[in-house]
């Protein structure tokens, strides 16, 4: 297993030597969606990076001995293994690849943007969110490095260790995938929804966006605009156009800024109509290729392409599905359903 | 919410200087003090204006077969009829709901054995309906027009006829309001079944899909192939028949109809088979209201050409540039067909699948009389109805009945009882050979009458009466006049909050258009539409449909999103937004305004009302 594996070679059925960003990512780049190009430093990578730290001191073996109550021996030990991480050298073929594929993917000293790739449905949960770093608009080769292992290290973390410890997690199969993927310089960006969050609603889909980087729409720093279409139909049936203050944007020596929107811009939409259609088609052919509501994060490049960056499959109103009554039985004689309107028992 | 309710019947006073005018209403429709404990809202849906004394006669024989069909015929459980009342010209309804369980109990029984089996022998008795109604309307074209010879023909003796041309006065009115009556009973034969079982699709979908569009919900409905669509076809099929007949270059914008008929029966044969093709698209197919048929002044394109030669232009000019102007009927059924299972395919369960299966079926199975019933009764047989009391009115005109500047139009400020008392008082003196009382008698109380409806006009009137009733469960009311509790809820808060210049109405077509508003009130005005103006009109209605080729948008006061002008405006692909209510009050001709059908809403952007339409989102 190679340390780097590019998104066009990768399916969600990778995801656990991809993780499940770099599974989703190369899913969709399969699927023909207009991804950001990329690839994955895979769990491989970092099992050889691992296993070269243990040949210098014990790693694993001392997560494992931790006592997850004991919060202050859990603090020194994060202390420790987060700064190896960081410090000790990386098997030469693992950073080789890694650099290699970053000139690849990188060849003018293009942005990236470099995320952690979490290998197990647990790690998406919510109390493991300790693990989903993100690091935005990542400068050259070095800084890359940096913050591929940065990543890595979030795996010992004080959070990320005990919720191990307490929830019996062998400490043997834990490992970390990095997504490092080119980053698109968003004019506007936001979230998608291919069924509605507010009721479950599959015929609809509901966009949010702003001005800039996701990043301010995800972290809830900017109230987005919002849009609700017909799936099927493509009408707009709502459109609250929301007064954006800031957006954020690359800062001239890495990483990401907020500025202030002028004037001109703040209430104005972030998004035409025939770019809202374009993204409730991206959004349906998600869906129709996993088969089933997805949650996507999308942005516009400066030339107005849709570009995908995030799919992951809804799961709140998945959840309310399974226990879900038909909303009518089917009568016999079909005739009675009428009596929900003459006889008053359907009335609201 | 802070309590707070509608006024009281006894609150509504009689505009000053009209009482008279209010007097002349029957007996039956006044308030009185013991309707102060109903509830009562203002039909303004299908009576927005003042009504003329004689017009009431559509209030009332639609209530007389409504009510007789939901209280006695099909045995609504929980609805009987409708009652009214008319105050400053203003028709004011209220329902008649049963609550006692008992009695909702035995209805049920009576209703599932009547109303079943009309869904189940639907499509056999809607043919056996649409024989009746041509036979209605047989009889109506076939009774003569009332008039007195100075001497009875010798006819009448020679063969023992035995009874005088006055006496044929008599009987011919006494028909026709007969049939009028009858009419509306065949009208309500079916109508509140359709409704319901549209209702029950439309209550599915809208707890399987809470976001779902009224509009979406309609368009999996809408049938193809229905009577109103025709009109419009048949205006089509004129101007392709000009175009091949060569005698397109007769019609122009502006265009003067009866020169354009006078020239082309002089420019020889093919402008005669011209004029033949006429004839045949105006039998029956003219016989369209430009409203919705509940006014006499809503006269049809068969009495009143403007309508569909102003559309015949358009429609040449785009024949001779090769744009196919033919209604897709195959690709609409395709895309409907199309909607309906994508929808189904985003389903839950097989039950869900199942349900919405049986619930499609039926409502394809009844909408087709929903949508057709409009051209032979409020269309056809309505038109033929105002046109036989505007005979009389030219009668009674000629023996000086309404003065001297009298005109038959005058007629309609009596009530259905008057007008048959003037047509006894005009046999009598035919008869006896003496001068009728009416010419001292008609003149002032029609003036009076004019002056009061010319006064109600310029009042509004409260949207509805009396204290809130927590639910509207009365079928009838939800359905015919789409009334729920938010509804009133948005009446009592005055609507005004918000942007002052925005409206809202139902979202009949999505999309958004910015243009210069065309407030048009009638027909004859129609001829001031230019290319991308925004129609803004009072009724909206499919006869109106020959212009949509030239509109950007449509806006109306009156209509649901179900109502014939939405469905049509789908078609078009023409942004709409009906049921505003004040659209033709509140925005000034020539204004720029933008149209979201989308979303239902109409802005009013300035006073200027310069510049092209322009399309802000395609439809």
């Amino acid at each position: 297993m190679n340390a780097v594996a590019w998104f066009k070679d990768v399916g969600i059925a990778d995801r656990p030597t991809v993780g499940g960003k770099g599974g989703s990512l190369g899913e969709l780049t399969q699927a023909g969606i207009a991804v950001p190009p990329g690839f994955v430093v895979t769990t491989a990578g970092f099992e050889r990076f691992l296993a070269a730290l243990e040949a210098s001191a014990p790693v694993r073996a001392r997560v494992a001995a931790l006592d997850p109550n004991d919060l202050g021996a859990a603090t020194s030990l994060s202390e420790d293994l987060r700064r190896r991480v960081i410090e000790e050298p990386m098997p030469a073929e693992v950073e080789q690849a890694i650099r290699a594929a970053h000139a690849a993917l990188s060849p003018g000293g293009e942005p990236v943007a470099v995320r952690s790739s979490a290998t197990t449905e647990d790690a998406e949960d919510a109390s493991f969110a300790g693990l989903q770093d993100t690091f935005l608009w990542v400068l050259g080769a070095d800084e890359m490095v940096a913050r591929v292992r940065e990543c890595w290290g979030s795996l010992y973390s004080v959070e990320s260790m005990t919720y191990r410890l307490k929830h019996a997690i062998p400490e043997d199969g834990v490992a970390m995938a990095v997504v490092v993927q080119r980053m698109v310089d968003a004019r506007c960006a936001g979230v998608m929804f291919t069924r509605s969050p507010l009721t479950g609603d599959k015929s609809v889909i509901a966009i949010e966006g702003a001005w800039g980087l996701g990043s301010a729409v995800v972290s809830g720093e900017v109230t987005p605009d919002r849009w609700v279409l017909g799936k099927i139909t493509g009408e707009i049936s709502v459109r609250d156009i929301s007064d954006k203050h800031a957006r954020q944007v690359p800062a001239p020596e890495g990483g990401i800024v907020e500025v202030a929107n002028e004037d001109a811009i703040r209430s104005q939409p972030c998004l035409t109509d025939p770019q809202l259609l374009a993204l409730r088609e991206v959004g349906r052919r998600i869906e129709r290729h996993y088969g089933k509501a997805q949650d996507i994060e999308w942005a516009l490049d400066q030339d107005g392409n849709v570009l995908l960056l995030q799919a992951r499959p809804e799961t709140v109103w998945a959840m309310k599905d399974a226990e879900a009554k038909p909303i009518a039985a089917p009568q016999g004689n079909p005739l009675n359903h009428v009596m929900g309107i003459f006889a008053g028992g359907a009335r609201k | 919410m802070a309590e707070k309710s509608f006024p009281l019947p006894s609150d509504l006073k009689v505009v000053p200087g009209t009482e008279a005018a209010q007097a002349a209403y029957p007996y039956y429709t006044q308030f009185v003090p013991e309707d102060d404990g109903k509830f009562w809202f203002y039909n303004s849906m299908h009576f927005p204006e003042p009504m003329h004394h004689f017009d009431m006669i559509t209030a009332e024989a639609a209530y007389v077969a409504l009510g007789a069909f939901n209280t006695r015929v099909h045995v609504l459980p929980t609805a009987k009829g409708i009652e009214h009342r008319v105050i400053n010209g203003r028709v004011y309804i209220g329902g008649v709901a049963v609550t006692d369980p008992a009695e909702i109990e035995e209805r049920i029984g009576e209703f599932q054995q009547r109303a079943f089996y009309y869904y189940e022998h639907w499509e056999r008795l809607y043919d056996q309906w649409k024989v009746k109604m041509k036979a209605l309307i047989a009889d109506a074209q076939a009774l003569p027009k009332p008039s007195l010879p100075d001497y009875e023909p010798l006819e009448t003796t020679h063969t023992g006829k035995g009874v005088a041309a006055n006496h044929a006065l008599l009987d011919i009115y006494q028909k026709q309001i007969e049939g009028y009556h009858r009419m509306w009973h065949h009208h309500f034969e079916f109508l509140l079944l359709g409704y319901g079982a549209y209702m029950t699709f439309f209550d599915f979908c809208k707890k399987a899909f809470p976001e779902i569009s009224d509009q979406a919900i309609s368009r999996m409905v809408a049938g193809m192939e229905a009577e109103i669509f025709r009109p419009d076809e048949e205006v089509k099929r004129l101007a392709r028949r000009a175009v091949e007949l060569a005698v397109d270059r007769h019609f122009t914008d502006n265009m003067n109809i009866d020169q354009v008929l006078a020239d082309l029966d002089a420019v020889g044969n093919a402008g005669k088979e011209w004029l033949g093709e006429l004839e045949t698209s105006r039998n029956p197919w003219f016989n369209v209201s430009s409203g919705d048929g509940f006014y006499h002044y809503h006269r049809s394109w068969q009495d009143d050409l403007s309508l569909p030669f102003a559309a015949l232009p358009g429609y040449i000019e785009k024949i001779k540039a090769g744009t196919n102007i033919e209604r897709p009927t195959a690709q609409l059924i395709e895309e409907r067909n199309q909607l309906v299972s994508d929808y189904r395919e985003l389903l839950g369960t097989d039950e869900d699948r199942a349900t919405y299966d049986q619930l499609i079926g039926l409502a394809h199975r009844v909408f087709p009389y929903v949508e057709g019933h409009k051209f032979y009764c409020e269309h056809w047989y309505t038109n033929l109805f105002f046109n036989k009391i505007r005979e009389f009115g030219a009668l009674l005109a000629s023996h000086g009945f309404f003065g001297d500047g009298g005109v038959e139009e005058d007629v309609f400020h009596l009530t259905q009882f008057e007008l048959e008392s003037a047509i006894i008082d005009l046999m009598l003196a035919w008869g006896i050979g003496s001068e009728a009382r009416g010419p001292k008698h008609w003149p002032a109380l029609v003036a009076q009458r004019k002056a009061a409806i010319a006064e109600w006009a310029k009042h509004p009137t409260s949207p509805a009466l009396g204290a809130v009733p927590d639910v509207i469960d009365d079928p009838a009311i939800v359905m015919l006049w789409g009334i729920t509790r938010d509804n009133l809820d948005t009446w009592l808060s005055g609507g005004s909050e918000g942007n002052p210049n925005e409206l809202k109405g139902f979202a009949a077509c999505s999309g958004v258009v910015e243009g210069p508003a065309r407030v048009v009130k009638s027909v004859a005005e129609i001829g001031r539409i230019q290319q991308g103006d925004i129609l803004v009109c009072q009724v909206t209605n499919p006869t109106w449909s020959p212009i949509f080729q030239k509109i950007g948008a449509a806006v109306s006061d009156i209509g649901g999103s179900m109502s014939h002008m939405a469905i049509v405006a789908r078609e078009y692909g023409l942004p709409a937004v009906v049921g505003t209510g004040t659209a033709t009050q509140k925005i000034k001709d020539g204004q720029r305004i933008r149209v979201d059908g989308g979303r239902g809403i109409v802005t009013i952007l300035d006073d200027v009302g310069m510049g092209q339409a322009r399309v802000l989102e395609e439809v």
